[in-house]
Order: structure tokens, then C-alpha cells, then sequence
């Protein structure tokens, strides 16, 4: 374990009307045993014992499953490391001295709320608007009644992994929530129960997406390099062959 | 008080059946005129939420996190029970009933124990029709790993990330129903009180968490799925957020609060490395499959763990429970952790770790096979510690984790405050004294999915509606209490941070009311909780207003609610002068030293009556009737 010194450029807005800025603390002893949101508990015991406003920034599960941590860190979602969220960064990864600069995912479709803090709700609405199967409680037939092969249940847990912590909207220039919406599509498509509704499902997701003002894609391949649990480019390939799918499927009909 | 658990009468396997059919039902055309709240959007309230909304109820949801996709259900890792028998391996649902009855040291309600075993097998076949992605094998069918406490393989998973699944699961046929305009959800909502009018349980108060407005709402129904506790003690496995806010105020409107001092410490944790540390990471049981815990024979070996040969190693729970082994119930495994660390043995850095070692399970099955089944966990060890779990064996620690106890319901879920029903952690009905692995999902699903739906539409169809608004003077009354409290906490301007306070709570806590508790440390601990209480109301600080986001008035809220929590926890750890699952009274054990019942005078569920501030609770027993299974000594060697 070592203890290092670090210099942050931290962005505060009071709220969404505020312009905000940088601002800039100087904070000593951080073990490099400490996550970074620890690291950020430790500024902020500080600055309220000096009578100043703590840093906002979400957090809940600590242990990068709830999606509800994601700090712009030097530049990238989640900071420097891949396949991690914001609280797995661990200060290992920083030197002694060196100047850590903290934004709020920046999109159109997540207004910022507060310092570090953006409202995601968009990404409810457009699992609302198809992101699931269609069954109600009751009546379900039996587990194994239809198998599914090890390897479609496996690329569709791959999809199904995302956490929506919007990471990918953050990471990319057009602010697209293509792999967001094209993990939720291709985790469904994989299964015998997702199949039923794929046609709608995927207009009913892209319309709301494009409702809420998330940009299109453009394929940089950003958001999937961001992603803390690596969900791959294949799912926004998928995405577009069951557009095409369901577009000449409307056609015909 | 007279509690009245309401089992039905009849035999085990026909109770949940004649229940049903005795219950009242809600004419289809009427449902949509009843409106129903649910606060929690876990596995619990997320299922309680779309099921009630499909049958046509309107429902409300809230929850504190920015979506209700976040509830901390999504963090379980290993798996889920159902008895199944997929495997062949002599599963059935009363074996189900009978490790759950007896892994929590008899001190559940065999009925409701049963009804959930009844259900469980429901709850995997809705889950695949929703596209949960459990793990299969080659051929296409289900898989199904072990967890402790049972000698039958009947937990389902989906990889290490089974909660989330699950929840993801629940969460979109919420929103589907919220697509549909029958599920209103509500984020960013701290529930901060219940609304009592006329005996019944009517509507909430909560705080915006981005405007700061103290605003009410009103329903026919009440249904609180907050989650558990465990946050008392300040590390623990939960999420930051998880609070007892919601069950403690409803306490304080009379709802009795059952067997507090059942607390879960979970034993493979990663230990803690500074005082810093914010949050213990759980490394699931689910590894105790393939892991041996072990520690070196002689307490002065410093030497690293693989220069340590076999023979002088003590695998200290296949030597003394050779039948389960590795995969004894937590509270045995945690209470054996403890005790070799308190002989000396421990090891790492801070001497308060045992090792968890995979080297065999590789050496057996392979590198791959062990990535497949445990990556992300492996992963997420590595990450924290920096060191590779592949390589040298993980480092682990009990944590506090589940919280067995909660709000007293029947057996229809209800409170006693009618009109209001407790499901999932925050109730205490269905895990005892010790909760096996993998069942509290089992249980939140049950509740919220299966359960649930029948029970309310009995009280509904019993209850008359009214033009009852919101500017009822009880909501008033409510308001002003929360905003009051609000101004309290803001006005102290002390000098000690919320984190601080709570930290020597939790301190208290795990000392004396966590996993081995006496008498004359329970009651310093009370005296001590008391006076970090007072203290928290002299000495608190907290920066900026209410009309803001406020992520210390936030937590400030809970924290205050777990010094009063806290203090009941030790009175009832203190007043249970028996040993059961997780609770252990050292003046109360075997021999062998385990956990040893006192029958005679403790087969009852503990309920406490709120009785004013500062004023001692007043305790009602209900009995417990075994009829089914005969409690004996619990023996896992
Ligand atoms: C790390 C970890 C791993 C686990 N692994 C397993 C496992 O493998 N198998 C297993 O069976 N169990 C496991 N458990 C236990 C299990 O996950 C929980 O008991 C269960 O998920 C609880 O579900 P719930 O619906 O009751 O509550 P939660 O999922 O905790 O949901 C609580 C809800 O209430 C809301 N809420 C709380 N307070 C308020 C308030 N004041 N105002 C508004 N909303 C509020 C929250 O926002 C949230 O939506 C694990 C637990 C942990 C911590
Ligand atoms: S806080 Fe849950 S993912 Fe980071």
C-alpha cells in the first residue's frame, strides 16, 4: 500500500439551470488501496468539515452491478481501465501527483441534475416501450419444456449483462443509445420466448430512443470500448439485421 | 395484543390451497378502481408491482435509486432455490420446506415456509418465459449448482449474476405495465412515512429527492418491499442506500417489528483494508462449491499460503463437519471463521482473513471450467485486492449481509397496521434465525409474484372505498412531522459528518450485537447506541437545504432511524437468552460449541411494539407449533 497526493478538477452545477464549472482540490494521503468513489467519501467528509457543499455523484451497489455509479474520468467513461464501472477503479491506477479530472456524462439525452449527477430515465422509457416479453404472471409452461442451446443462452447472457449505466451514450460523439438498446434486443431475439414480438420490439425501442434525443450510430465502436461488461459491437450488427428483418416483414404485410 | 398469525387450518400441502379458495376475490371490472402503492422496486416490489398491475389493479412504485432497474436485488450473485428435481438428486418440495425450516434453527412458521417451497418451482418457470437467461447445460435443459445447508443440487443461476437477471426481469414486466398505464413508477423517492387513517394503512410521505418537496400520495392498499438492514452495521454487503426507513416508520404507526436480532453475517467476504473502507464485496457462497477454506495449523506460520504444504494446513470445516463440508449453513461457517481468527490463525496483513482456495477445483476441473462458472466473481476479486484468485487463494471475512428479521406479518402478509403487507427482506417471515443461500430471492419472488395478488384481493374485497384525499389532516399531520425532522437534522450544525456517526454505530454493531453476543455487552451496547444517538442530534452536520439534491440530508434520515433500529436489535439479542442460526448467545452453547436452542422458552417469533420515544418496547410473543417437522439439535457433521 501507498499513499499518494492528487490534484482534481472536479465539475460542480448546482442544478440543471447552473452553468457550471471546474473546480479544483488538492487532497493528500488517498491509499492506493481505496476505490475511487472512496476517494470522493474522503474529499467530501473533508469539505463538509470545512463547511463547503460535497461533491454529488451517484453510487448504490458499490460493486459495479447496479449501473447507478459512471463518472467521466480523464476524458473516458469510467476512467482509464476497461470493463470496469466507476466504483471498481481503484487509485492503484493513479501516480502520486497526478491531476484527475472528474465530469457528469455529457448527452443530450442525460440532462445533468447535479456535479456529477445526470438524469438516465430516458433509458427506463425505452425498455417500457418494448424491452421485454410479454407475459403475465401465471400459466408459464415448464422450464425445460423448450431447450435452449448453451450457446444462444450464452450470447444472449452476454447481452443481457448490460447494466444501464449509460456509459456508451457518454462515450460517443453522436450520443447514441444504440448498444443500450441493441443489448436489451439482442439478449430477447437469442431466446424461443423473445422471438414472438421481435418485429415490434425493435421499432417500438429505436422510436423511443430517437423520442428522448439520442443521436444515431454512426459505428465508432466507442460505446463498446467503454463498456464496463464488454458488450460487443455484435449486438449493434444484430440490432440492424432485425431492423432490416422486420422492415421488409412490414413491407410484405 | 393478541398476534394472530392466521395459518389455515388442514394439513401442510393443503393450506396455500384452501387459503386460496377461501380468500375474496376482486371482481375483474372493480380491480382497476382500487389503487395500490408499492415502495421497493426489488425482486419483491418489482414482481408485486407487475403482477397487481396485469390483474388490473392501478399501481404506484417507488424507489430511491435513479431507476427501479438499481434496487440492490440486483447485486445477488449466486442463485435462486427451487425444488425442481431436474437433477434426480431426491429433491422435492417438502425437502425444500424441511432444509429451510430446519437451516433457520426452527424458528420460522412451517406454513409459510411450505407455501413458499409450494410456489418455487412457478417462480424458474416465469422467469424463462420472461427471457431470463438461467445457465444450461449442452444438451439444453437447466442447470442447477449446490449452496449450504443442503445436500441437493437446486439453486438455478446465471453465471455470478443471478439477482440481476432476475430483477431485469421483474423490472420489464414492470414496465410494461408501465407502457401499458397501469404502473406509475416514481424514482428518486425516500419513502419517510405511512399514512394511517381509521386503523388502515392508507398512502405515504416521501421526500423528492431532486426537488426536495415533501409531497403524499394515497392508495387502498399499502405494500412496503424495502429490502433488509443490514446497513446498521455500517460495512456490510448491502448497498449504500439500503435503509429501514420505511419499516421503522411503520413501526412507529404500529406495526410490530419481529425478531430483530436475526442478522445474517455472510462469511465470504473480502476482508476490510482500511478504515476507510466504504462497503464489504461479498464473494457469493456459490464458490464454496469448488473453494476449501482453510487456515495454516500453527498461528505463527507467516509463510505465503502456497509455500504452506497440505499437511500443515487446516481445513477446518471439512475436519469438523465432514458430512456438508465446505458448504455448511453461513451462520456455522462465519462462527468458525471467527474462531480460528480469534486462536491466532488468521492471515493476510490485518490477521482477519481465512483462505478460500480454488488450487484443487483447477487442478480437477480445469482453468476454463472455472472461469465459466465463477469469471466475474474471480474478476471482481482481482480487481479489489489485486491479486489473482487463479493463483493464490482469495482472502475472505464475514460481513454482515441479510437481515432475517422485519416487519411481523401473517400468514396473508399483512402487517399488523391492516392494509399494510410487508414482502420480501423487509418482512420477517419465512428464513427463522438463519436464511439458507439463495433463498431470499426465492422468497422475494414468491412474495411478489405468487402470493402477493391473492392476499390483497382479500383485504380489498373486504374494504370500502371512500373520497379520501390527500388533504386528510392525517397526511397533514405526516407532512409536517417529515419536514420537521428535515429542519431538525439540517439545524444542528455540529461538527461530526453523517459517515462518522454511523461508523461508530456500526462499530457497536459488529462488536457487540454481530456474531457472538453476551449479555454484559448487549447491554453496554444499548447504553452505547444511546448515547451516539444523542449525540448524532447534538453534533451532526450537514451541508446545504432541503429544496436541493442533498446526498447527506439523505443519508443523515437513515442513519437516524438506524440509531433507534440499532438499540431494539440489542434489547431483543438481549432478551433471546438462547443460542439459534445466526444469533449466538455465548452463554448458551453446546459442548461442540454450537448454537444451542432453548425450546422451552424461545420457540416464539419475538414482535415489538413501538411505545413512544425513549420509552422500552413492549414485547409479544407468538408461539411456534411445529406439527410437521421435529426441531432437534441441528447437526451439518
Ligand atoms: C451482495 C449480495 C448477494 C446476494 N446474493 C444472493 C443470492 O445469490 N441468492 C439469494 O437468494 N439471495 C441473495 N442475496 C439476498 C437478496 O439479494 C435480497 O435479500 C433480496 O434481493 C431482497 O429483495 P427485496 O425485493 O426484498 O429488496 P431490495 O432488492 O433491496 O429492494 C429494496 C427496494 O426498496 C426501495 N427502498 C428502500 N428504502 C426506501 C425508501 N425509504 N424509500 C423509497 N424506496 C425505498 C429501494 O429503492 C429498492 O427498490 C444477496 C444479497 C446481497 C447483498
Ligand atoms: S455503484 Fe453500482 S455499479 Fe457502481
Amino acid at each position: 500500500m501507498a499513499l499518494l497526493n492528487l490534484h482534481l478538477k472536479v465539475w460542480r452545477q448546482k442544478n440543471n439551470e447552473d452553468e457550471g464549472r471546474f473546480v479544483d482540490y488538492n487532497i493528500q494521503d488517498i491509499s492506493t488501496e481505496m476505490s475511487i468513489l472512496e476517494m470522493l467519501d474522503v474529499l467530501n467528509e473533508k469539505l463538509i468539515k470545512e463547511g463547503q457543499e460535497p461533491v454529488a455523484f451517484e453510487h448504490d451497489c458499490r460493486e459495479g452491478i447496479c449501473g447507478c455509479c459512471g463518472i467521466f474520468i480523464n476524458g473516458r467513461a469510467h476512467g482509464p481501465l476497461k470493463r470496469i464501472t466507476t466504483c471498481q477503479l481503484y487509485m492503484r491506477h493513479f501516480k502520486d501527483g497526478e491531476t484527475i479530472v472528474l465530469e457528469p456524462w455529457r448527452a443530450k439525452g442525460f440532462p445533468v441534475l447535479k456535479d456529477l449527477m445526470v438524469d438516465r430515465s430516458a433509458f427506463d422509457r425505452i425498455i417500457a416501450a418494448g424491452g421485454f416479453v410479454a407475459v403475465n404472471t401465471g400459466g408459464a409452461p415448464d422450464a425445460n419444456a423448450v431447450p435452449i442451446p448453451k450457446h444462444n443462452l450464452e450470447k444472449a447472457l452476454d447481452a443481457a449483462e448490460c447494466i444501464g449505466c449509460g456509459a456508451c451514450v457518454a462515450a460517443c460523439k453522436n450520443a447514441s443509445a444504440m448498444l443500450f438498446v441493441s443489448a436489451k434486443v439482442s439478449h430477447l431475439v437469442r431466446l424461443p420466448q423473445g422471438k414472438p414480438e421481435r418485429e415490434k420490439r425493435v421499432f417500438a425501442m429505436l422510436n423511443q430512443m430517437e423520442k428522448e434525443g439520442f443521436g444515431s450510430c454512426t459505428n465508432t465502436e466507442a460505446c463498446s470500448a467503454e463498456c464496463p461488461k464488454g458488450i460487443s459491437m455484435d449486438v449493434i450488427a444484430q440490432l440492424r439485421r432485425e431492423y432490416f428483418r422486420a422492415s421488409v416483414r412490414q413491407e410484405k404485410e | 395484543m393478541k398476534l394472530d398469525s392466521k395459518i389455515p387450518a388442514g394439513n401442510l400441502a393443503e393450506k396455500w390451497s384452501n387459503q386460496k379458495f377461501n380468500y375474496k376475490l376482486v371482481n375483474p371490472a372493480n380491480k382497476r378502481k382500487y389503487e395500490i402503492i408499492v415502495v421497493g422496486t426489488g425482486l419483491a416490489g418489482a414482481a408485486a408491482a407487475a403482477s397487481l398491475a396485469e390483474l388490473g389493479y392501478k399501481v404506484k412504485a417507488f424507489c430511491y435509486q435513479d431507476s427501479p432497474r438499481r434496487a440492490h436485488s440486483i447485486a445477488a450473485q449466486g442463485g435462486i432455490n427451487a425444488a425442481k428435481n431436474y437433477q434426480n438428486d431426491g429433491d422435492s418440495v417438502f425437502r425444500l420446506f424441511y432444509d429451510t425450516v430446519k437451516g433457520g434453527d426452527y424458528r420460522s412458521r412451517e406454513a409459510n415456509v411450505y407455501r413458499l417451497a409450494e410456489v418455487s418451482s412457478n417462480i424458474i418457470d416465469q422467469c424463462v418465459a420472461q427471457g431470463v437467461p438461467f445457465a444450461r447445460e449442452y444438451g439444453g435443459l437447466l442447470d442447477n449448482r449446490s449452496f449450504g445447508g443442503a445436500q441437493v443440487s437446486r439453486t438455478f443461476y446465471a453465471r455470478g449474476e443471478t439477482g440481476q437477471q432476475l430483477l431485469l426481469g421483474a423490472y420489464s414486466a414492470m414496465m410494461r405495465q408501465v407502457g401499458l398505464g397501469n404502473v406509475e413508477i416514481f424514482p428518486r423517492s425516500d419513502v419517510q412515512d405511512i399514512v394511517v387513517i381509521d386503523g388502515r394503512a392508507r398512502g405515504i410521505v416521501l421526500r423528492d429527492m431532486v426537488s426536495g418537496k415533501i409531497e403524499s400520495y394515497i392508495a387502498d392498499a399499502v405494500i412496503l418491499a424495502t429490502g433488509g438492514y443490514a446497513n446498521v452495521f455500517y460495512l456490510s454487503t448491502n448497498a449504500k442506500g439500503c435503509n429501514a426507513t420505511a419499516i421503522w416508520r411503520a413501526h412507529k404507526k404500529g406495526a410490530l417489528f419481529a425478531n430483530p436480532c436475526f442478522t445474517q453475517i455472510h462469511p465470504t467476504c473480502i476482508p476490510v483494508s482500511g478504515s476507510y473502507q466504504s462497503k464489504l464485496t461479498l464473494m457469493s457462497e456459490s464458490l464454496r462449491n469448488d473453494g476449501r477454506i482453510w487456515v495454516p495449523k500453527d498461528p505463527n506460520d507467516k509463510r505465503p499460503p502456497n509455500e504452506i504444504p497440505e499437511s500443515e494446513r487446516d481445513y477446518f470445516l471439512e475436519r469438523k463437519y465432514p458430512s456438508f463440508g465446505n458448504l455448511v449453513p453461513r451462520d456455522v461457517a462465519s462462527r468458525n471463521a471467527k474462531e480460528m481468527i480469534d486462536d491466532g490463525k488468521g492471515v493476510g496483513l490485518t490477521g482477519k482473513a481465512v483462505y478460500l482456495d480454488f488450487a484443487e477445483a483447477i487442478q480437477r476441473l480445469g482453468k476454463d471450467s472455472i472461469t465459466e462458472k465463477y469469471g466475474n466473481l474471480f474478476e471482481m476479486y482481482e480487481q479489489i485486492t489485486n491479486e489473482d484468485p487463479y493463483k493464490v487463494p482469495m482472502r475472505i471475512y464475514p460481513a454482515s449481509h441479510y437481515t432475517m428479521g422485519g416487519l411481523w406479518v401473517d400468514y396473508n402478509l399483512m402487517t399488523t397496521i391492516p392494509g399494510l403487507f410487508a414482502l420480501g427482506e423487509c418482512n420477517f417471515s419465512d428464513h427463522g434465525a438463519n436464511r439458507l443461500g439463495a433463498s431470499a430471492l426465492m422468497q422475494g419472488l414468491a412474495d411478489g409474484y405468487f402470493i402477493i395478488s391473492y392476499c390483497i384481493g382479500d383485504y380489498l374485497a373486504q374494504s370500502k372505498k371512500d373520497k379520501l384525499t390527500t388533504d386528510a389532516p392525517e397526511f397533514k399531520q405526516a407532512e409536517k412531522d417529515v419536514s420537521d425532522k428535515i429542519n431538525r437534522l439540517l439545524n444542528v450544525n455540529g461538527s461530526k459528518t453523517v459517515d462518522e456517526l454511523h461508523r461508530e454505530l456500526g462499530m457497536v454493531m459488529w462488536d457487540y450485537v454481530g456474531m457472538s453476543r453476551n449479555a454484559e455487552g448487549l447491554t453496554k451496547a444499548k447504553k452505547m447506541i444511546k448515547d451516539i444517538r444523542e449525540d448524532f442530534w447534538k453534533n451532526v452536520k450537514i451541508i446545504g437545504t432541503n429544496e436541493e439534491i442533498n446526498q447527506s440530508l439523505e443519508k443523515a434520515a437513515r442513519v437516524a432511524d438506524f440509531l433507534e433500529l440499532g438499540e431494539l436489535i440489542a434489547e431483543d439479542a438481549l432478551q433471546r437468552m438462547e443460542s439459534c442460526g445466526g444469533h449466538f448467545r455465548e452463554e448458551s452453547q453446546t459442548e461442540e460449541n454450537e448454537a444451542k436452542r432453548d425450546d422451552e422458552n424461545f420457540s416464539h417469533v419475538a414482535a415489538w411494539q413501538y411505545n413512544g420515544a425513549d420509552k422500552p418496547e413492549v414485547l409479544h410473543k407468538e408461539q411456534l407449533q411445529f406439527e410437521f417437522v421435529k426441531p432437534s439439535q441441528r447437526s451439518y457433521k
